[in-house]
């Protein structure tokens, strides 16, 4: 052990300089991938434990089926599928990747990261890895990380994936969630570019309404609490619980006012979209942002929902990749892209399309 | 201060808009989910669209408590005259 003089003599302190990172080029999302699991589900199919109809459905959400995960389709399997697809669509390998972010609130284990798992079957070790718990909002919020990464110079390409098994968590005797939550990974490549193809994320929270969805209890030990066998083979862990009326008044009209200042933010307006993505969390919350918003009639309203039912983080980039499927979305498209959800948070930023 | 005929009539316009219930059916003792069929999310958007036209806060909480026209009716006058 030096004596304080000793050291003293041989070290100033904080004397050396720290070289500075390296600095990054304008991002874009460079390429998209989905995975939609195999099983779909009727609205006739959940009516009955929820005293409902299809037509009830229909009209409170939009929504007319939905996508729930077999055994196989783990989280971690589905988003391995949807980011090989993105890969694809990017024209990257996957050992080219330095980070790997995991945007989900239904990986039932805290630890470790989903995320360096699946980076891990994809072949992208050593790639950074790491989950972000944002809800349905995960998804916008991972790309804003990303993008700030490929302009910071921390990463060159970066995947952001978005996927959720609600199922997993659903009560299907609940009538205000048990239609609403499905399953399914989508992914994004976002990496560098010459202009700018991500614009200024808005976001922010609202802890002060934690409660209005959310998590009602701690992981359950036994995700199937001892309940006879559903007759369609769907478990739910009974933890998912949502305040409908509250939720939808802040989703439609307060995001309806994030929106709008997100295209103050990027320096449009309404009349530079081609397409409006928001969370796909209900036809009717699209609805009315939408006519809040004032779109015009050219902007091309993301409506995966009715199919897909409410996917949490997944549900932006699924949206998306419908989009591009279906001949909707073209390259170079600006899309406005909305999502928020427990927390309450909430992210929203322009993005160009692949 | 708006009368409470005054309050319904606009009140009714809103309903109107929002679920396309004839304006004339919107009267006092009118249920809105039974009689009215306007449902819980429709609701909401009512609510909001009266919080502006008649300037007054209309909490979360309160909503499910407004069963009725006259509910809304009697809601919005006593807000207004606080």
């Amino acid at each position: 052990m030096n004596t304080p003089d000793a050291a003293a003599s041989e070290h100033t302190r904080g004397s050396s300089r720290i070289t500075p990172p390296a600095t990054g080029a304008e991002a874009s999302i460079l390429g998209l991938g989905a995975y939609r699991p195999r099983r779909v589900v009727s609205n006739e199919q959940l009516v009955e434990r929820i005293d409902s109809t299809d037509q009830w459905i229909r009209t409170r959400s939009g929504i007319v089926t939905r996508r729930f995960a077999d055994e196989d389709e783990t989280v971690a399997a589905m988003s391995v599928a949807a980011s090989r697809q993105a890969l694809a669509e990017a024209g990257i390998d996957a050992d080219q990747l330095d980070c790997v972010i995991v945007a989900t609130v239904s990986h039932l284990l805290q630890t470790p990261s989903v995320a360096a798992q699946i980076t891990h079957e994809l072949g992208a070790t050593p790639a950074a890895a790491f989950d972000v718990s944002a809800a349905c909002a995960g998804f916008c919020y991972g790309v804003s990380l990303a993008a700030d990464m490929v302009r910071a110079g921390s990463a060159r390409h970066v995947l952001v994936i978005g996927v959720e098994r609600l199922s997993d968590l659903l009560d299907l005797t609940d009538r205000s969630t048990a239609f609403i939550f499905a399953d399914g990974a989508g992914a994004a490549i976002v990496g560098p570019s010459d202009e700018p193809g991500i614009g200024p994320v808005v976001w922010g929270s609202d802890g002060e309404r934690f409660d209005l969805i959310r998590q009602e209890t701690p992981w359950p030990v036994d995700p199937d609490p001892g309940e006879e066998p559903d007759p369609d083979g769907i478990k739910g862990a009974h933890v998912l619980r949502m305040e409908g009326s509250p939720v939808f008044r802040w989703a439609s009209f307060e995001m309806a006012k994030v929106a709008q200042r997100t295209l103050e933010a990027t320096g449009l307006t309404v009349d530079d979209l081609d397409l409006f993505v928001p969370h796909q969390a209900n036809m009717r919350i699209t609805d009315v942002m939408a006519r809040a918003l004032g779109l015009p009639p050219h902007v091309v309203i993301a409506r995966d929902i009715a199919e897909q039912g409410n996917t949490s983080a997944a549900s932006v980039p699924l949206a998306l990749r419908r989009l591009v499927e279906d001949g909707s979305a073209r390259r170079g498209d600006l899309a406005l892209l909305i999502a928020f959800g427990a927390g309450l948070v909430y992210a929203a930023q322009v993005v160009r399309m692949p | 201060m708006a009368s409470t005929e005054e309050i319904r009539t606009d009140l009714a316009e809103i309903v109107n808009e929002v679920a396309g219930v004839p304006a004339d059916d919107v009267q006092l003792d009118k249920s809105f989910v039974d009689d009215l069929d306007v449902d819980s999310l429709s609701m909401v958007e009512v609510v909001v669209a009266a919080e502006e036209k008649f300037d007054v806060k209309i909490p979360d909480d309160e909503v499910k408590n407004l069963k009725t026209v006259g509910d809304a009716v009697a809601f919005i006058e006593r807000a207004q005259s606080a």
